[in-house]
């Protein structure tokens, strides 16, 4: 239980800056299906015997640069492309992962996480990768922003677009790697998503929606955490059903501001 | 009056030796082709050379020249589709040209005023911070060019709750911002309101007059950017016709893209504004005479 708590509060920081970076540039489908693929990079773990975290990794990586290599070609909208992937993504990780007989896999674990089963090299995974995330995140928080601001406009000004994005996505494939133990791969990117838009009607500038969709994240690992001790729910739908109840209350709070 | 400022501004029409109306007849192209392909103009701020590219098959631009001087107010024209903001992309460099070159001046700096500003209702963001983001400008001169905009008054307020004119004089203020002697604005005008374009125009011919900086401003429009231009050029994926307003208008390259009507109404707004005020409010000819002079500045500062 402690080492679920802790494991879900790391997340839950290292996930804000991402989450809030997945929603400025309207990334949400694109993260989605990345995440969705993640289950193949399981499957390849577990066929070569590599860590299961580095092979969700590597697929989530190369899945995203063929999604931008995708996104080149105008002749379907990325959306469309998205929405087919996505699902294909899913069920060749599925297959994939049933067909590998040995060892065993708990499919379910990998869709929607197994928080209380959190080892202790997970910890690590969380706490090391995750600090190094934060730090990539600080150290390219001015290109990261302007980009998402109006990617035209921060091009022609100079940043380096190509170079930052590869960054960006790096960095959200290493988040989904290591969030899948807590979430699965279905419920990760409402694990980033969710609380950056509960924190958006309330936030005057990028930085306080990072803070806020932090603190929203922490309160819901912990709300959701002690629903799932005493409901005996599942951890990880737990905490992301609690995200989505803040954010329903957020939203429609904006709502009604937005009405007088 | 064509040979005046042919001899007055050595530019892509200059180059070739003859009025710089340059039809869209073969020949005068293939001239235009010989003589300047070769040549950038180096007291230009950017000079373009047999520009061309090509997506799935198509020619989006066609062997065009261009070059915009300091202190000179250059229009493009040309209907949708034409390549505008494709050429703009190239000059910004922010897409390669198949073909031809671009040469940019040591000392260039770009202001640049993108064609669709959607403010994504997604970023929280004040003004205040828009500008100074990535710049890390200090305050007095961020709230000296909000002012130099009309813009003072938003300086607090979330990019949002800003109308489609106050968020386009706010992201000029951020080209303006990194003291450009080029300022580029592709259609400004969008999802602004008659008034406002106006308004709009008379600000980017005051800042232009204040500052010096040359001036590259896309539009569909023609009533409106001709009167302040110094120099317009009729796109379509190739250079059709270029000149002052009122030359390029009676051109037959011109009429037959956009018609007799256009070419009538510009007449008709040219008789409103036979003259300008500066900013000290001293009255100026316009057209012509403004030409020349740009033309002559650029010339003294090279």
């Amino acid at each position: 239980m402690v080492r679920a708590l802790v494991a879900g509060l790391g997340l839950a920081i290292v996930a804000a800056p991402l989450g809030c970076f997945v929603v400025w540039q309207r990334m949400a489908y694109f993260g989605e299906t990345v995440a969705q693929a993640g289950l193949i990079g399981v499957a390849l773990g577990l066929a070569l015997q590599m860590n299961l975290t580095l092979g969700v990794m590597l697929i989530a990586i190369i899945i995203a640069c063929l999604l931008l290599w995708f996104s080149r070609q105008k002749a379907v909208a990325l959306d469309s492309i998205l929405g087919l992937l996505h699902h294909a993504a899913l069920a060749a990780g599925v297959i994939a992962v049933s067909m590998i007989g040995w060892p065993p896999v708990d499919l379910m674990g990998f869709l929607f996480g197994d928080v209380f089963a959190i080892a202790r090299e997970d910890l690590v995974w969380i706490f090391a990768g995750g600090a190094v995330v934060l730090a990539v995140v600080a150290w390219l928080w001015q290109p990261l922003l302007r980009l998402a601001i109006h990617e035209e406009l921060a091009a022609a000004e100079g940043v380096d677009r190509d170079r930052v994005r590869a960054v960006f996505i790096i960095l959200l494939a290493v988040v989904i790697a290591v969030a899948m133990k807590i979430v699965g791969i279905l419920l990760v990117m409402a694990f980033l998503v969710v609380p950056a838009v509960a924190a958006r009607p309330l936030a005057g500038t990028p930085e306080r929606m990072v803070v806020l969709t932090a603190l929203i994240a922490v309160g819901s690992v912990i709300t959701g955490l002690w629903l799932s001790a005493t409901l005996d729910s599942p951890g990880g739908p737990s905490i992301v059903i609690v995200m989505s109840i803040v954010a329903g209350i957020s939203l429609t709070m904006a709502a009604l501001k937005g009405r007088q | 009056m064509a040979e005046r400022e042919g001899r007055k501004s050595p530019g892509a029409e200059g180059a070739h030796g003859h009025s710089h109306v340059q039809g869209d007849d073969r020949s005068c192209r293939s001239v235009a082709r010989q003589k300047s392909n070769t040549r950038f103009d180096p007291n230009s701020l950017i000079s373009a050379r047999g520009l061309g590219i090509s997506r799935d098959g198509r020619d989006l631009l066609i062997d065009v020249d261009l070059d915009i001087r300091e202190g000179e107010i250059v229009t493009l024209i040309g209907p949708n589709g034409a390549g505008k903001t494709t050429l703009v992309r190239v000059l910004l460099g922010l897409e390669k040209p198949d073909r031809g070159e671009v040469h940019r001046r040591n000392d260039l700096r770009i202001g640049y005023v993108p064609q669709r500003f959607d403010v994504d209702s997604v970023i929280p963001l004040t003004v205040e911070r828009f500008l100074r983001i990535g710049g890390n400008e200090p305050p007095e001169r961020i709230s000296s060019i909000l002012s130099d905009v009309d813009a003072s008054y938003t300086c607090e307020q979330q990019l949002t709750e800003l109308s489609g004119g106050e968020l386009q004089r706010v992201v000029l203020a951020r080209a303006l911002l990194r003291a450009p002697n080029l300022l580029v604005l592709d259609e400004p005008v969008q999802g602004v309101d008659y008034t406002g374009e106006a308004e709009l125009y008379n600000l980017i011919g005051r800042l232009r007059d204040h500052h010096g900086f040359g001036v590259l401003l896309v539009s569909h429009d023609l009533h409106i950017v001709m009167a302040k231009s110094d120099r317009v050029i009729c796109l379509n994926r190739h250079v059709c016709c270029s000149g002052v307003p009122d030359t390029v208008a009676q051109h037959p390259a011109y009429v037959r893209l956009f018609g007799a009507q256009a070419a009538r109404a510009l007449a008709v707004y040219r008789h409103h504004h036979d003259h300008s005020h500066d900013i000290a409010g001293h009255t100026h000819p316009a057209h012509d005479s403004a030409g020349e002079d740009s033309g002559a500045e650029g010339g003294s500062r090279a």
